[in-house]
């Protein structure tokens, strides 16, 4: 049950810190431990239009930001499904753009890849610097295919990346299990009104 | 055999007329094979008489004789070398066949290749009977032994993995409790249909039932693969029918067995059924566990054969095909165990073998596995001719309504209960599919005739047959236009781009996380503490040298660099280079840190390049990346060519990198190349009005391997190709040696002293 995990989180308190889930022992293999924790604190998850991060987050906050892995339902409409798929390249997106400008630009991106490779033992910088050069270039190319010499390319917008990323079939694979399925997404439901 | 010959010149223009006539040549050689045996791997028959056949050369017999003869200048012993020669006649007639489909293209897109090779069997046997020798029948040992193997094999070695793993669960629930509940459902109804009065089926006891059963309700991996490849369904559907397809034959192993044993007991006991559950256990574990072993030999001896590349491959076959006999001795799953050989060799084995043996490996595995699923259909089309057959209406047309009857309430219950556990659940389409894509096939006719029943084995054999017919030729015919219908999800046809890795990396982390933070031990969390014991010491063991601690991000850009860097040598134009210059200098942020000014480009030739650029672009986008032996020999024939390419200049280059760079040897080359290949501070070369060809300046010192590289590209040119690209390339061999130098020196890294310039460039996807 997620209130219990989370109460068990926080203490039996009613808030959680970023030192409480900076503690749990099976994230420190993850090499992308940081950008998970902040996402978590993200107001921009939390489906009002604020920015910036919290300190602590209550209960809802937390559950707000589960809902992004639930996973669609048989009685889903494609419409329903989009919007899904939105959200979740949505949360995605913002695990990327840290500055929350709008656009993952190069430098966003690079420490992306660091970071993913950063548990990989000892590998260069300029090996993730190369694979994010290249990795930029491909968004570029897909979706600006007629750019000047002189023009400069942003950054990745949520447009783009929708675009780069639409084979991957979000919806189906950005999902976790639940254990208490019927209260997550009630509640998630409630939180859109 | 002139008549062979000359009919294989002129198949370039084959029409229909022609094809009937090789298919009549096909069977006046077989006659005349046939004639001499009862199958074609077989057993020597003596003292029949050959038949008075034109086509044979006069004979002069060697046969001793009392009186003195002149010296045979010329005779004639066709017995010393009949056994090979009628199953090389086979094999090659069974390709010239499959070859004749494809030449007429009306009639393979409609009908699926296996329906076209069974009635091709069916037009030989008929003819073989008419004429009144007794055709080869599809013999069990031949089919268990020397045709099944190649082509599970190939199935398992190219398994996705990563989707077979994670619908294991629902894949496995389809074939062990989908099975089980055939074999019942049919056994059982057939027992009730033959206790109708008027039917003349008394003599059919329970057991009997339950072991007809057990055959027939058993789907065929080869009749699933070879109609599905053709209709390009969405990856689940095809992991789940496949993946069942194969998974089931422990149960039909165990069943198989257990019935067969029970029919000749007098009594069956309630112990007796407990250890047939035991024996599925230790069937279908034990298969897999011999499989892994051998699977982790032969990922261990490929560690050292560094210096023996040339027979790379053959450890791949032998240890898989070892693995399957040796299962086969204990009566344990032979194909599971093959399966699971080719998936824990196959990480392993390719990052230690050469890049020329790993193209040898796939492509020998595609054509055995394409020439036995050939053959097999071939064969069971001559067969249904030649087998004794004993009719019986009643029984044969329950047998295929109950067949679809258990297969459909088969897969919707187990679905019912199989969607409480999945995360995407099926949907009725989904499940539909997997009802309509059960086929049967050569298994259940090869188990049926290893009956011992002869009484009732015939009418087995018939309704067996009616089934495989029923559900290749209707089923199969029909599900391409029914997937059109439906609109199921097609494959999605894009090659895999380095971001869609980078997110898939990322997504398995950060789903990992989530699943920490919430406190389950999910399918992530095995799954990342699997790839964490893996990376810490299985690779360390059996991945020779330093590539078993590259990571798997890095490995895959490898791949892909290398990859468009062949693209672009490929199709002659290097004029892409300043563009993607010019890309790479739009996406690094303008600052007054950068040194060197890029000279700039007209106009004029912008555009050219991006319309070159994008056509590449489209062309690469729109690669087929499949595991079908039908795409690898007909369409991206190129694509495994490009592949074969790259990966020969990527060791040559990787050689070269470790000749001329100026670097600690203990860092990796990968880096290095990656590092210069992203400078944008480096001069763009003119080119010529056509594109095509290329006045660039040569780097002096790279002129040794220059000559090397150019001599590659050379020989791949040489290599046959779609016809386009090829003559091109011929004419311009030059050009071909510039762009390889630059494409070299454009590579290489840290300048050394006597480089004049390199062209900067970067890799698109």
């Amino acid at each position: 049950n997620l209130r219990k995990r989370f109460l068990q989180l926080s203490g039996n308190e009613e808030t959680i810190s970023r030192e409480h889930l900076d503690t749990i022992p099976a994230l420190a293999e993850n090499p992308i431990k940081a950008q998970i924790i902040e996402a978590f604190f993200d107001k921009r998850n939390q489906r009002g239009d604020e920015a910036g991060a919290f300190q602590e987050i209550g209960f809802e906050q937390f559950l707000m930001v589960m809902c992004h892995f639930r996973p669609p339902t048989l009685k889903m409409t494609a419409e329903e499904k989009e919007a899904m798929r939105k959200e979740k390249l949505r949360f995605l997106f913002n695990m990327h753009d840290t500055d929350n400008d709008g656009t993952i630009t190069l430098e966003e991106y690079r420490k992306v890849v660091e970071e993913l490779l950063s548990k990989s033992g000892a590998i260069g910088q300029e090996t993730a610097e190369a694979i994010a050069d290249a990795a930029m270039l491909e968004v570029a190319s897909t979706n600006v295919p007629h750019m000047a010499p002189d023009e400069f390319y942003e950054g990745i917008t949520f447009q783009h990346f929708e675009q780069i990323l639409k084979g991957l079939e979000m919806e189906s694979r950005m999902n976790i299990r639940f254990l208490d399925v019927d209260t997550t997404t009630m509640r998630c439901g409630r939180s859109t009104s | 055999m002139a008549v062979v010959r000359s009919s294989c010149g002129s198949s370039a223009r084959l029409t229909a007329p022609t094809c009937v006539l090789l298919l009549l040549l096909f069977a006046f050689v077989s006659v005349a094979s046939a004639s001499r045996d009862d199958a074609p791997g077989g057993n020597n028959e003596t003292g029949r008489a050959p038949p008075e056949d034109s086509h044979h050369h006069h004979q002069q017999t060697n046969s001793s004789t009392h009186h003195k003869k002149a010296f045979p200048v010329l005779s004639f012993n066709y017995e010393h070398v009949r056994q090979p020669f009628e199953i090389s006649l086979w094999i090659l007639l069974a390709l010239l066949m499959k070859l004749g489909f494809h030449i007429i293209p009306r009639v393979s897109n409609v009908v699926p290749e296996s329906c076209l090779l069974i009635v091709v069997g069916l037009l030989i046997g008929g003819i073989i009977k008419a004429i009144g020798e007794k055709a080869p029948m599809l013999d069990s040992k031949l089919f268990f032994l020397y045709l099944l193997p190649p082509i599970i094999l190939d199935a398992g070695y190219f398994l996705p993995i990563r989707p077979f793993t994670e619908n294991m669960g629902t894949i496995l629930v389809f074939a062990v409790v989908g099975t089980l509940w055939n074999t019942f459902f049919v056994g059982g109804m057939m027992y009730a249909v033959c206790q109708i009065e008027g039917a003349q089926l008394g003599g059919v006891d329970l057991l009997s039932c339950l072991l007809f059963g057990s055959i027939i309700s058993a789907v065929d991996p080869v009749a699933v693969l070879a109609v599905f490849e053709e209709i390009h369904i969405n990856e689940l559907l095809h992991i789940l029918v496949f993946g069942e397809s194969l998974l089931n034959d422990a149960v039909t192993v165990v069943l198989y067995h257990l019935f067969e044993e029970f029919s000749h007991a007098d009594t069956v006991t309630v112990g007796d059924a407990l250890l047939g559950v035991v024996c599925f256990f230790v069937v279908s574990l034990g298969g897999i566990m011999v499989g892994a072993i051998y699977g982790l030999l032969g990922a261990f001896t490929s560690r050292f054969t560094s210096h023996t590349r040339v027979i790379e491959p053959l450890f791949v076959f032998l240890y898989s095909y070892m693995a399957y006999l040796s299962a086969e001795v204990f009566h344990l799953s032979g194909i599971m165990s093959l399966i699971a050989c080719g998936v824990m060799m196959r990480p392993y084995v390719e990052a230690n073998i050469s890049h020329k043996s790993y193209t040898t490996v796939k492509y020998f595995m595609k054509m055995w596995s394409s020439v036995s699923e050939t053959l097999i259909f071939i064969f069971l089309g001559v067969s249904t001719v030649a087998g004794p057959h004993a009719w019986n209406w009643t029984f044969v047309i329950f047998t295929v309504i109950l067949c679809l009857v258990s297969r459909v309430l088969g897969v919707i219950g187990l679905t019912y209960v199989i969607n409480k556990f999945r995360i995407v659940k099926l949907t009725k389409k989904d499940q539909f599919i997997v009802a309509y894509g059960g086929l049967r096939g050569a298994i259940a006719f090869s188990l049926g005739f290893l009956l011992t029943n002869s009484q009732l084995k015939n009418m087995f054999l018939t309704a067996i047959i009616t089934v495989i017919f029923f559900t290749v030729f209707v089923q199969g015919m029909t599900i391409r236009p029914l997937v059109e219908l439906l609109a199921v999800k097609k494959k999605k046809e894009s090659k895999r781009s380095i971001n869609e890795e980078i997110h898939t990396q990322f997504l398995d982390h950060l789903l990992t996380g989530i699943e920490d933070i919430c406190g389950h031990y999910g399918h992530h969390h095995w799954k990342d503490k699997l790839n964490r014991f893996n990376k810490a010491y299985v690779k360390r063991w059996l991945i020779a040298g330093e590539r078993s601690t590259e990571p798997q991000l890095i490995s895959f850009y490898n791949k892909m660099e290398m990859k468009q860097a062949m693209m672009l040598v490929e199709s002659g134009s290097a004029a892409k280079l300043p563009a993607i210059v010019s890309s790479m200098q739009n996406i690094q942020p303008r600052g007054p840190a950068r040194p060197r000014a890029i000279p700039s480009i007209s106009k004029s030739r912008e555009q050219e390049i991006r319309k070159i650029l994008r056509a590449n672009l489209q062309k690469t986008r729109q690669r087929l990346r499949s595991y079908s032996r039908h795409d690898l020999l007909i369409d991206p024939f190129e694509d495994g060519l490009s592949e074969v390419r790259f990966r020969r200049q990527r060791v040559e280059m990787e050689r070269r990198m470790s000749h001329y760079l100026t670097v600690p040897a203990n860092r990796q080359e990968i880096p290095s190349v990656r590092k210069v290949c992203f400078e944008p501070e480096h001069q763009v070369y003119t080119y010529d009005t056509d594109g095509e060809s290329l006045r660039g300046r040569r780097a002096s010192h790279s002129h040794p391997s220059a000559s090397d590289a150019a001599g590659l590209v050379n020989e791949s040119t040489r290599r046959p190709d779609q016809s386009g690209a090829a003559e091109p390339r011929a004419k311009v061999p030059d050009d071909q040696e510039d762009q390889d130098q630059l494409t070299l020196s454009r590579c290489l890294s840290d300048p050394g002293p006597n480089k004049d310039e390199e062209g900067g460039g970067s890799f698109l996807s």
